[in-house]
């Protein structure tokens, strides 16, 4: 019972640490302690998902998240002179409404869902483990038996947007001077050299 | 002891925080795409649960899908912004305009 009551305790203080690094990212004047904020609310969350025993995903969630996806985000924000004063504009005439707007759809998400009811399900025993595997080895075996077409589609589309993102980037300086492979491959000898027929001469003999 | 309803308060709880974000920092594309992802974050975390609770592994595979477009869409964003930043010096949303009709 005391192990159940420990994981409760985690369970509340990493939620609202989740929570309040949440709000922060909200709220925050600079850009980079907002990245900076979501990624100890990506931490958070990964460590209720530990709790929830799917470890493969919250591995993945700081390893690919973390470590790559908020790196990028921090990238490009510090590689931006933003005005910060601008960006603030219309903050406070927007506040009431968004926090208006927000309030009014937890109350009724949480009203439509049926929380009370979910109340009576408490935490059974690990699915993997009771399949007698590791949660990563469960993720896997379904992934590429069942998922398998899925699983190739997403690895298409992150490199759709491997190549959108360089694409898109992509700037030709007009000075700096390239190949072009395919004028490179259609060129021919007649632009490169001319045939001039003309007569033999004979050299001026020189006088004395 | 643990319940169903705790993860899904939690993800509802951060995804109307991101929905708040969205409305109050209207001028700022930064704060925006970051906001998407706390959205996406709170859905994954209603997936992560039903996935626990329901003993179906198709949840969790669902995840992945998820993590996986989300980097995806944020590598693009980010391109797009900064493009965007490179011809017009701004991020301000009000005034990037041009299509309008």
């Amino acid at each position: 019972m005391s192990a159940q009551l420990l994981q409760l305790i985690c369970f509340y203080a990493f939620g609202a640490v989740a929570v309040a690094s949440a709000l922060m990212v909200i709220t925050l004047r600079n850009s980079v302690h907002a990245v900076l904020s979501l990624v100890l609310t990506f931490f958070s969350v990964a460590s209720i998902w530990l709790l929830a025993q799917a470890e493969f995903l919250a591995i993945a969630l700081i390893v690919v998240y973390v470590g790559a996806v908020m790196v990028l985000f921090l990238f490009v924000v510090m590689m931006l002179d933003i005005n910060l004063e601008r960006m603030r504009e219309g903050f406070i005439k927007y506040l009431p409404v968004g926090i208006i707007v927000a309030a009014v759809m937890l109350v009724e998400m949480l009203a439509l869902i049926g929380v009370r009811a979910m109340h009576v399900m408490t935490m059974g025993p690990d699915p993997a483990a009771a399949a007698g595997m590791s949660n990563t080895a469960w993720l896997g075996q379904a992934l590429y038996t069942r998922f398998l077409l899925p699983f190739e589609i997403a690895a298409l589309i992150l490199t759709v947007g491997l190549i959108a993102a360089v694409v898109l980037t992509l700037r030709h300086k007009p000075l700096t001077r390239r190949q072009n492979p395919g004028d490179q491959v259609r060129v021919s000898n007649r632009d490169r050299v001319r045939v001039v027929k003309m007569d033999a001469e004979r050299p001026q003999e020189s006088e004395s | 002891m643990i319940t169903l309803s705790h993860f899904i308060v939690l993800g509802a709880v951060l995804f109307c925080i991101a929905v708040a974000g969205i409305f109050i920092n209207r001028k700022n594309v930064i704060v925006l795409l970051m906001s998407i992802e706390l959205m996406l974050l709170a859905v994954n975390i209603n997936f992560v649960a039903f996935s626990r609770f329901s003993g179906d592994v198709a949840g969790q595979v669902f995840v992945f899908f998820i993590l996986t477009v989300a980097a995806a869409e944020t590598a693009i964003g980010l391109a797009i912004l900064t493009l965007l930043f490179r011809n017009r010096s701004t991020i301000n949303i009000a005034e990037i305009d041009s299509m309008k009709g």
